[in-house]
């Protein structure tokens, strides 16, 4: 036995290393909910003790107030409101057409199936930015043939319902593609024996099978609709048509004049957007974690 | 990859071989019921394809068409006409644009080094069975699932010279000798701080997913052999990890050279930090210039689309 | 079913967490209704008449954003409302002033009915210009009651674009009792002098506070600056950043007086000043921790009100100037505007009558600290008691506009050119090297139509 495994055998050292590794496990879990414990702790303490040097880690005298205002803010409310139907939209469509697109790509067999699965694939590392303006001038409003025209979408929460399809619809397929393909094989003969059309196959059969990877695209879908910010702020103007990160990033308080920028208020904004997403990440930490790595590691 | 057709592996596992007449009509069959079928799959695929088409390739392809042309988004009296390589001799002569890629890339390159060795070293660390291990890796989720505006506003919260806390911690532990102003003085390192808090805990639970598929008995073996922990991971660790550390390398890498949200919070149009697409963001949606714009947008993906290639002829220059 | 996790109940406890203190605070919120003004919005001279041509009509404001502007946008649309019957839908604009121009300029060019009346930047008439009804002949005379500057800033070839709403501009705070503690019996009235007076109370003030800065101001890289750095520029006697429709940014007096201010980041400024907007010189000044402040005639308000630490310790003046210059303070404000496209433009115009009316912005001062751009509001007791920088020794302090009405529609661009470079210098890289590139892009923009 070499002597630092002797050392590492011995009581003395197994309890060193017992206790270094508990450390670590501390300081990581510091290290992610740090800023959370801040921003808190922020939200809760008075103006008049917000701008104080030096910084006080509790405040001595808590307050709702920020709360208050930041609920009383119908426009903040609003932007809640907007962000769960654009990012509800957008979930749902992208399951309803990617499951739909899965069940090709997964269970039949045909020319050009591999060129689109690489297409979805590619488009997964698509970035964003590269077609901001194309957009920006399409949601203007553009002719397409005929009598056919592009509708007017700027400023309107569907101008991103459409435009978040390009980074949720294509992994959604993918995931759900490699959840159709683990299925096994022959599972449809049964059906297909009985007289099922391939589409009462994929309902009543291939659909509440992969329901798991349902759940996970979806909540994939629904967190990345929700977090995204580059289109938001883009295309949309009214405030009253903002979206939570935008409301975030211009937020301005239900008092006050537009020069003054309410940290307290901002950081109890900042509590009541993500304790839903810390709440629901708990909650659903299994199925994220099996479609990130489905997604990523079998990919 | 494969995946039969139900219908016609059942038909083959029943094939006897049969006089030519019949033959042909099981084949004659068996091609329409395949064209069915192809009909059925791309018909199912119509949706998804039409969507990419306009939410992704249309866009693309009008972006390239708008880099040639002279459009501006309050067009007024000048009508927008081709104007060919205009856009790109401007760019080159760029300088903001220039070093916004230069500043994207340095950004690159730190959070993803940083990310993917602190995320290994905690992938390690929390690959080893204890007590509350969901609980923890529940928690290093959740940096993950917050929006990336949240996030920035919360540590420039922190961040802040005269009442923020980093600095008062650091003051504290007499870290440094008077409050610093990290966004004025050292914005790369601001930046790359709030990156590296929202995604090493993901970097590292990808990498422990990873790691949760090697076999234990490998490390059994190896021990019983002699190895040492540092020899375990370099000969049993490292290689089976390979496909999730390239896997989370490229993803992390074409993520940093998108970024925005971060930039833009932090700096706004501050000059010598802004990134690629907070440049062309700022030149398209602030200065309503569309066709130069889209040079830039143009020039973006083609950056993006060489770090694509150089990675994939790396990787598979490794493989071989 | 799996057993379920410590985690997923953790998950589930924090969900009902967040939805019992939500309804808590909404509850609350209800509960304590927001104090309304003491002071109540003016009735509508001549309602009666206004309900009978126009009673039934409704219009949308496009106004103050979100805080105390649009609470005041709502109780005179209110009350508009209630005694004209031409309903008033009010919508706040985007809180930052590029966004909100960004929203009119595509109603504009969209041709669109949906806007009837604007709150319009003071350095915007220019740019829409072409898009808003001429308000002179219906407006003219009222126009006479308001500041000639402001008027003349809103009418473009000849047509009054734009009625003056309220106004605003820079001025110099400055803490009367470090003044006196340090032996400075009046405020600076050069820059040289405010930097030494700076220099001298920051050293004293920071052995009992270190964080303790002598000037602060708007150094972010924003249209604030392009407001700061027309004040030290035009008061150095360097121009106006561009003069007579040619960029005159590159000379010699605006490379010296940038040049001293970069040399102050660091000492007097804090390092972080170029990243300070109005809000943040507002808290260092107000917590204590600033001799001098550069900012808006809002901050006043905030400083004198209840539970400021600064309360009764400080005073306001005009900006100083360079050696050879006078002081100046850069027009703010805002404006009313009525879109060529509304359908209702005679019921809007009566609106705006009764917004940029004397009782009304008498009520905007009194409520929201805003500079009335009527002098003889600006001169009302009432109102000077609440806004004390009214005294006609720093009102009347020449104005310097920003160089909107040669930019036009390119004003924005333009606007970040400069700022971008002078948050260039403050944060190090001497005038000279920066001033010739703004100087060409500027005229490189105004030739552009």
């Amino acid at each position: 036995m070499s002597r630092s495994v002797r050392l590492r055998r011995s009581p003395v050292g197994r309890v060193l290393t017992r206790l270094g590794f508990w450390l670590l496990i501390i300081a990581i879990g510091i290290y992610a909910l740090f800023p959370f414990y801040w921003a808190l702790r922020s939200s809760i303490t008075p103006d008049t003790a917000l701008f104080n040097t030096p910084v006080q880690y509790f405040p001595s005298h808590p307050t709702w107030a920020h709360f208050h205002d930041a609920l009383s803010s119908s426009y903040f409310r609003r932007a809640l409101l907007n962000s769960t139907l654009v990012a509800g939209a957008v979930t749902l469509l992208s399951l309803a057409v990617g499951s739909t697109a899965a069940y090709a790509l997964g269970r039949f067999r045909f020319h050009g199936k591999s060129f689109v699965l690489y297409l979805m694939l590619s488009m997964t590392i698509f970035p964003q930015i590269a077609i901001l303006g194309a957009l920006y001038t399409m949601f203007s409003g553009f002719h397409i043939i005929g009598p056919i025209d592009f509708p007017k979408l700027y400023d309107s929460p569907w101008a991103l319902v459409f435009s978040y399809m390009i980074f949720t619809l294509p992994f959604t397929i993918w995931v759900l593609t490699s959840f159709m393909r683990a299925l096994p094989a022959d599972l449809e003969e049964a059906a297909y024996v009985d007289g099922a059309t391939p589409l009462q196959v994929f309902w009543k059969v291939l659909l509440p099978l992969i329901a798991p990877g349902l759940v996970t695209t979806g909540l994939l879908a629904f967190i990345a609709a929700w977090n995204e910010f580059l289109f938001a702020v883009s295309f949309i103007q009214s405030p009253s048509h903002y979206t939570v990160p935008v409301a975030i990033f211009s937020f301005t308080g239900t008092s006050g004049n537009a020069f003054q920028f309410p940290w307290g208020t901002v950081m109890a904004a900042t509590i009541i957007v993500t304790l839903p997403l810390i709440a629901a990440t708990l909650i659903l930490q299994r199925r994220i974690l099996a479609g990130l790595t489905a997604g990523a590691v079998k990919g | 990859m494969a995946c039969h057709s139900p219908s016609l592996s059942t038909m083959s596992s029943v094939a006897t071989p049969a006089p030519t007449g019949e033959t042909t009509r099981r084949r004659r069959r068996g091609t329409k019921l395949q064209r069915r079928q192809t009909r059925l799959a791309w018909l199912l695929l119509l949706p998804s394809l039409l969507i990419v088409a306009f939410v992704a390739i249309y866009p693309l392809g009008k972006t390239v068409y708008q880099s040639f042309t002279n459009q501006e988004f309050l067009a007024g009296i000048t009508p927008t006409k081709w104007v060919g390589l205009d856009n790109y001799h401007q760019l080159l002569h760029d300088t903001i644009f220039r070093d916004s890629v230069v500043l994207t890339i340095k950004f690159t390159a730190i959070t993803v080094t940083i990310e993917f060795a602190l995320g290994l070293i905690i992938a390690l660390v929390v690959n080893s069975k204890f007590k509350g291990r969901g609980v923890m890796r529940a928690i290093m989720l959740v940096p993950w699932a917050i929006p990336t505006v949240v996030a920035a506003k919360m540590w420039l919260w922190m961040l802040d010279d005269t009442f923020g806390v980093i600095n008062d911690l650091a003051l504290r532990l007499h870290l440094i000798s008077h409050s610093q102003s990290w966004i004025t003085v050292h914005p790369l390192a601001a930046v790359s701080a709030v990156d590296i808090w929202k995604t090493v805990p993901f970097v590292a639970l990808l990498l422990l997913a990873g790691l949760q598929v090697i076999p234990e008995d490998l490390y059994e073996a190896a021990a019983v052999d002699g190895a040492n922990a540092l020899q375990q991971f370099w000969r049993i660790t490292f290689p089976l990890l390979r496909p999730a550390i390239l896997v989370v390398l490229i993803f992390r890498s074409l993520d940093a050279l998108r970024v925005y949200d971060v930039f833009a919070v932090f700096f706004g149009n501050r000059l010598g930090a802004q990134s690629m697409a907070v440049v062309a963001q700022g030149t398209i949606v602030q200065d309503g210039h569309v066709g130069y714009g889209a040079a830039l947008c143009v020039a973006i993906f083609l950056i993006i689309s060489l770090f694509v290639v150089i990675y994939v002829t790396v990787v598979r220059v490794g493989d071989d | 079913m799996r057993p379920r996790s410590l985690v997923f109940w953790a998950g589930v406890v924090s969900l009902l967490a967040l939805l019992v203190s939500l309804s808590i605070a909404t509850a609350a919120t209800n509960r304590s209704s927001r104090a309304t003004a003491s002071y109540p919005a003016p009735p509508v001279p001549g309602a009666a008449a206004i309900k009978a041509k126009y009673g039934g009509q409704s219009i949308t404001f496009v106004g103050d954003s979100v805080g105390g502007g649009h609470q005041r946008d709502l109780a005179l649309a209110k009350k508009f409302s209630q005694q004209t019957g031409i309903k008033v839908n009010v919508v706040p604009h985007p809180a930052a002033s590029d966004a909100a121009y960004s929203q009119l300029a595509r109603a504009f060019s969209a041709k669109s009915s949906s806007i009837d009346v604007a709150m319009i930047d003071v350095v915007w008439p220019g740019a829409f210009a072409p898009y808003l009804v001429n308000l002179k002949p219906k407006l003219g005379a009222q126009s006479k009651l308001h500041a000639a500057g402001i008027v003349a800033n809103d009418t473009i070839n000849g047509k009054l674009v734009a009625m003056p709403w309220f106004g605003d501009y820079g001025i110099l705070y400055y803490r009367t009792d470090l003044l006196k503690k340090y032996g400075y019996s009046k405020p600076p009235t050069t820059w040289s002098q405010l930097f030494q007076m700076a220099s001298k109370i920051q050293a004293g003030e920071q052995k009992t506070n270190a964080s303790f800065a002598g000037f602060v101001f708007q150094g972010n890289a924003y249209e604030g600056l392009t407001c700061n750095a027309l004040e030290w520029i035009a008061s150095a006697g360097g121009g106006h950043m561009i003069d007579n429709g040619k960029a005159t940014i590159n000379n010699a007096k605006a490379a010296q007086v940038l040049d001293a201010m970069r040399s102050q980041i660091g000492k007097t400024a804090p390092r972080g000043v170029t990243t300070y907007q109005e809000d943040q010189t507002e808290h260092a000044f107000d917590n204590g921790d600033a001799a001098f402040a550069r900012n808006w005639p809002y901050q006043y308000g905030i400083g004198a009100g209840a539970g400021s630490k600064v309360k009764g310790k400080f005073s306001v003046t005009v900006l100083p100037h360079g050696a050879s210059g006078k002081p100046v303070g850069t027009v703010g404000g805002w404006q009313l505007a009525v879109s060529k496209f509304s359908k209702h433009k005679d019921a809007t115009i009566e609106f705006v009558r009764y917004m940029t009316s004397p009782a009304v912005e008498k009520f905007d001062a009194i409520t929201n600290s805003n500079v009335p751009t009527i002098p003889s509001v600006a001169k009302d007791k009432a109102v000077v008691r609440t806004n004390p920088y009214l005294k006609p020794a720093i009102a009347s302090v020449a104005r310097v506009t920003r160089p909107a009405k040669y930019l036009k529609t390119h004003y924005n661009e333009a606007s970040k050119v400069i700022y971008q470079g002078i948050n260039q210098i403050l944060n190090g890289t001497p005038a000279k090297s920066v001033l010739p590139g703004i100087q060409a892009k500027l005229n490189q923009i105004l030739k552009e139509k």
